[in-house]
């Protein structure tokens, strides 16, 4: 018997026990994401990929689909929410993004032009966090980070090393590298690590081949990620 | 200050190890008894730590930054945290805090330079109903007066340990007012576990299902379920877990329950056990309350003895249960039965992912109860005494009975128990509340009533509640709630989902602004959309609820905000003077053109106009 | 002629990098000055500011004199654009937040490269820096963003002849970017 649940008014199949973001994949119907990587288990913090189920809304990478369930993926209001969590991260970190080797190949920045966000809206808080220069190969620029935690999941769940964890709370909350200095260039970090390769966004960025695609050339640059796909996909052009 | 050697340090974790266990779980047990013994958590623990228990040491700092109670640097010697709580604020603990800095010589959050000391607050220490009140090295002491202040001020600068403190300043009174269904009796001889031992725990299942017994911790779901849930998981090892991290801002009622009615708590818990099949159980027992060990420990103790806890319970071969007692260390958030279990585990409390629900993976991702304080209570109760007995008080979809935290403008604070479907009304009068203009009910995440609402019930069909009763006359400025609730969410947002962890900031800078007469209508807008998506958006409870609040009172109290307001349609984020002070000092000028107008020049004059 | 729109430009804290992509609309200018009539802006050299129906903002707000230009054309503008990533989010120059401001100063005036006479200047008529640079919108309400470093010549024709023809503006994937 074939299962299905109504995605933004189109009867969808889906296999039991999947989530409403891979049976929306299996459709082929995006749904804006920065924490959810299928390598990894679903982890639900971001909440870009806010859907309307019924007066609710649920992030759909954690969601499971039910049967007849009805799910909202396009509407102006679940649009807005998704801008507004789009222009909170915005507002937390430091985004420069003309000052950004990632810029055009940002997952980040490319769902936020998905959802239409021309401002981040808030008062920036400028947060002041060192860059981490010191690995040979990899350097970290902490106001970047979204805390999405695919590198904590990647180093600790693909490559058996834990260098990354979250440390404090609330707006305090930061990315932390396990080394006895805390550098990066002092951890067993490499760069054939899945975690070195997992960042959405500019925080986590390989040395010496920034501009190596001129802005303008790049991943997003010319073509909505809704259709690009994920920095997954695209691995070998972005690193 | 010359601070512990590394090889004390290492002594007493080795200790530590000896005596809490070596696993990673049990790390953050080790932290809080480094912390109740260093006066914080020196470098050598954490490594110590990390080379013990295989978690990095990464891990380790993560869970010292995110707890309010763990330190990685050294406190005074006399660590004081004033509860900030509003109703503490109501009392005056803003102004006792500012005679106690000032006798001691040293900012109102601050460590004094000769070590002795810090001050600093703390959020609710569910000491409302006697408050105001402290903790003194994770010690309570409570109903202070400028008296009492002076005393400590001495006591402080004489450097007595606390052991040689009068003893009256850490008596904590239970202040029972109304007692009802379940606090009319608390004497307990095992019977309702007798009773399940002689009749089996089907039985007993179906009392609770008769009863209709739904949870106290404020969502209500039904007990019975959530047990067959349990039980009805696939084999292998199942946990019980009583929830005593009462962090709800304005609730006691647990501490109270776990002073006078532990026995029926553990029972609770213990039959739980035999019906889901666990043989091991926790006690999660927040940090403010660590003063409640001993006795939690002799009781334990006792039962052990008598039989009712421990191997083969009542002589019942295989009905094994034991209960460990694990602190939480300042983290509203270990309230979440998510957030807890994480606790447990010995990491940072966020929130985890449902489903799947901790009753089918829970702590060490294997089945687990998760009940209040109350519903335990409630429980042994039931099972003892029968489903029709519970179910013949409250409502149809709310049986037996609610127990309130009441305090804030009231002659009697203290504990209530009342039958479900009770009005408001009825409990103001009781507890001797004149001229209420608020009531602020289920605690900082609750719901604001006016007395418009003062008919209403308590029952989980109207106002349901986790028992917070805080009550404010009409001498009261609600908007010191507001701001006091948005500094309480900003600071306990695990930071884990977006919403939560930015919105709630958010939140926080804004309501100052308003305080700070700098904010315009446009900035009510901001309040109202940012706790919308916060609402909407955030992944767990907290996130949800913290926006309550504000929510509220700006359909409720819209005048609070108003009165603050600048005529101006818009104004600046942030003081724009203020924001030059670093300049001026640098080039040592203060000329007019080394200032900057508060308000522009039209807007200045739209304001002289509706002075006007 | 005298009802045609009246457009105000500046540069607060920028690089005139959006005002540059303004004239890189090549000849299209000629038809914008069939369409607005140009006030304040580098482009004419005029100096104050009138009544105007349209001020675009290029630059975030680092000192005292660009809080003063920027309340002025709020006031003397009916909407108001942020133009570009310095005015959106403060850009590049927000960079300076990362550290104090007398480290900035100081690494400027006192210990850098190449510094002589060391001594931070104190003459009343240069405007005292912020501590942080700031986004327009921390400071005056603002009507609409255009992103981009700069925003292209595209953007800011579509943005142009959509308002000015009192339609709702809709940009094409590509005119959106924010580097």
């Amino acid at each position: 018997m074939s299962h299905s649940f109504t995605l933004d008014g189109q009867e969808t199949a889906f296999v039991p026990g999947q989530t409403i973001m891979e049976a929306a994949q299996a459709a082929g119907v995006y749904i804006p994401h920065l924490c959810h990587n299928p390598d990894y288990a679903p982890h639900g913090s971001c909440r870009v990929c806010l859907v309307g189920v019924g007066r609710r809304q649920v992030s759909a990478c954690t969601t499971r689909v039910m049967e007849g369930m009805e799910v909202d993926n396009a509407s102006e209001s679940v649009q807005a929410n998704r801008r507004a969590v789009l222009q909170m991260l915005f507002a937390e970190g430091n985004h420069i993004c003309p000052a950004c080797e990632r810029s055009g190949n940002c997952q980040l920045q490319a769902v936020a032009y998905y959802t239409g966000m021309l401002a981040p809206h808030y008062p920036p808080f400028f947060p002041r966090r060192p860059v981490d220069a010191s690995h040979p190969d990899f350097i970290i620029d902490f106001g970047r980070c979204i805390l999405c935690e695919l590198c904590v999941r990647a180093s600790r769940d693909h490559d058996g090393k834990r260098v990354f964890a979250i440390s404090g709370r609330g707006l305090a909350s930061h990315l932390v590298i396990d080394s006895p200095s805390g550098l990066l260039g002092d951890s067993c970090f490499a760069a054939a690590d899945r975690a070195a390769h997992v960042c959405p966004t500019g925080a986590i960025l390989p040395k010496h081949k920034g501009f190596e695609r001129p802005i303008g050339e790049r991943l997003y640059d010319r073509e909505p990620i809704s259709k690009v796909g994920d920095l997954r996909a695209h691995e070998d052009e972005v690193d | 200050m010359g601070g512990p050697s590394v090889s004390e340090v290492q002594g007493f974790v080795t200790e530590s190890l000896g005596l809490r266990g070596r696993a990673p779980e049990h790390l953050l047990q080790h932290l809080i008894a480094v912390q109740q013994r260093f006066g914080w958590v020196p470098p050598a623990a954490v490594e110590a730590l990390s080379a013990a228990l295989d978690v990095t040491r990464t891990q380790v700092r993560a869970a010292i930054a995110f707890y309010a109670f763990l330190h990685d640097r050294p406190r005074g010697d006399f660590d004081i945290l004033f509860s900030d709580n509003i109703t503490d604020r109501m009392l005056g603990n803003q102004r006792l805090l500012g005679l106690l800095a000032e006798q001691l010589g040293m900012g109102t959050d601050a460590t004094r330079a000769d070590g002795r000391v810090t001050l600093g607050l703390t959020s609710c220490t569910g000491m409302c109903d006697q408050g105001p009140a402290l903790l003194v090295n994770g010690r309570a002491v409570t109903a202070l007066t400028p008296q009492r202040i002076d005393r400590i001020a001495d006591l402080v600068g004489q450097g007595v340990p606390l052991e040689r403190w009068p003893g009256e300043y850490f008596r904590v009174e239970d202040n029972l007012r109304r007692r009802g269904l379940l606090l009319s009796n608390p004497v307990t001889d095992g019977a309702g576990l007798r009773k399940l031992v002689d009749l089996g725990v089907e039985p007993a299942l179906a009392d609770l299902e008769r009863s209709g017994l739904r949870g106290r911790g404020g969502a209500g779901f039904t007990t019975a379920l959530k047990w067959k849930f349990c039980r009805e998981a696939p084999d292998g090892d199942r946990y019980v877990v009583c929830n005593a991290d009462e962090g709800e801002p304005g609730t006691f009622k647990d501490r109270v329950l776990l002073t006078g009615y532990a026995d029926l708590v553990i029972e609770g818990m213990t039959i739980c056990a035999a019906v889901v099949g666990a043989r091991r159980g926790f006690i999660y027992l927040r940090g403010e309350y660590a003063y409640l060990l001993p006795h939690l420990e002799s009781v334990l103790a006792r039962r052990r003895a008598e039989g009712l806890l421990g191997e083969s319970i009542l002589g019942k071969i295989g009905f094994d249960f034991e209960i460990a007692v694990h602190l939480g260390a300042g983290a509203y958030i270990c309230g979440e039965e998510t957030a807890l279990i994480e606790s447990l585990e010995g990491r940072r409390g966020v929130t985890r992912k449902r489903a799947p629900y901790p009753v089918i993976a829970g702590y060490k991702d294997r089945p687990t109860v998760v009940n209040n304080v109350e519903t335990f209570l409630a429980a042994a109760r039931v099972v003892q005494w029968g489903g029709y007995w519970f179910r013949g008080e409250g409502t149809d979809q709310s049986a037996g009975s609610k127990i309130l935290s009441v305090s804030g403008d009231c002659a009697r604070p203290g504990i209530y128990e009342y039958p479900f479907g009770t009005p408001v009304h009825r409990v103001l009068t009781d507890c001797g509340a004149e001229r209420t203009q608020a009531l602020q009910i289920s605690g900082a995440s609750g719901t604001t009533l006016t007395p418009a609402d003062f008919d209403r019930i308590i029952a989980f069909e109207d106002l349901s509640t986790a028992g917070s009763f805080m009550i404010f006359d009409h001498s009261r400025d609600m908007f010191d709630m507001v701001q006091n609730f948005a500094a309480f969410f900003a600071h306990e947002s695990c930071g884990f989902c977006t919403p939560c962890r930015v919105g709630g900031s958010l939140l926080h800078n804004l309501v100052e602004k308003v305080a700070a007469g700098q904010a315009s209508e446009h900035d009510l807008g901001e309040l109202r959309q940012i706790g919308g998506v916060m609402r909407l958006a955030s992944y767990c409870g907290l996130g949800n609820t913290a926006p309550n609040h504000i929510l509220n009172t700006l359909d409720k109290f819209p005048d609070i905000y108003q009165r603050r307001l600048r005529s101006a349609e818009y104004t600046p984020s942030f003081d724009l003077d203020g924001a030059l002070a670093e300049a001026r000092a640098l080039a040592g000028r203060d000329d007019a053109a080394a200032h900057i107008a508060d308000l522009s020049p039209e807007d200045q004059s739209e304001t002289e106009e509706a002075a006007v | 002629m005298t009802d045609k729109p009246r457009v105000a430009t500046t540069s607060l804290c920028g690089c005139f990098g959006c005002h540059m992509s303004l004239l890189d609309i090549d000849e299209r200018i000629l038809q914008l000055v069939q369409l607005v009539r140009f006030d304040r802006t580098p482009l004419t050299d005029i100096k104050t500011i009138g009544e105007c129906d349209l001020g675009l903002i290029e630059g975030g707000v680092a000192n005292a004199e660009n809080v003063e230009v920027l309340r002025e054309f709020r006031r003397h503008c009916k909407v108001l654009v942020a133009v570009g990533a310095c005015a959106v989010n403060g850009g590049i120059p927000a960079m300076r937040n990362q550290f104090t401001l007398k480290e900035c100063l100081e690494e400027s005036y006192v210990g850098g490269v190449g510094v002589h006479n060391p001594g931070i200047p104190n003459d009343p008529e240069i405007p005292l820096l912020l501590n942080q640079v700031h986004p327009i919108h921390e400071v005056v309400k603002v009507d609409y963003f255009l992103p981009g470093c700069p925003p292209s010549a595209d953007t800011l024709w579509t943005f142009l002849t959509e308002l000015l023809a009192g339609q709702p503006i809709a940009f094409p994937y590509t005119q959106i970017h924010y580097d």
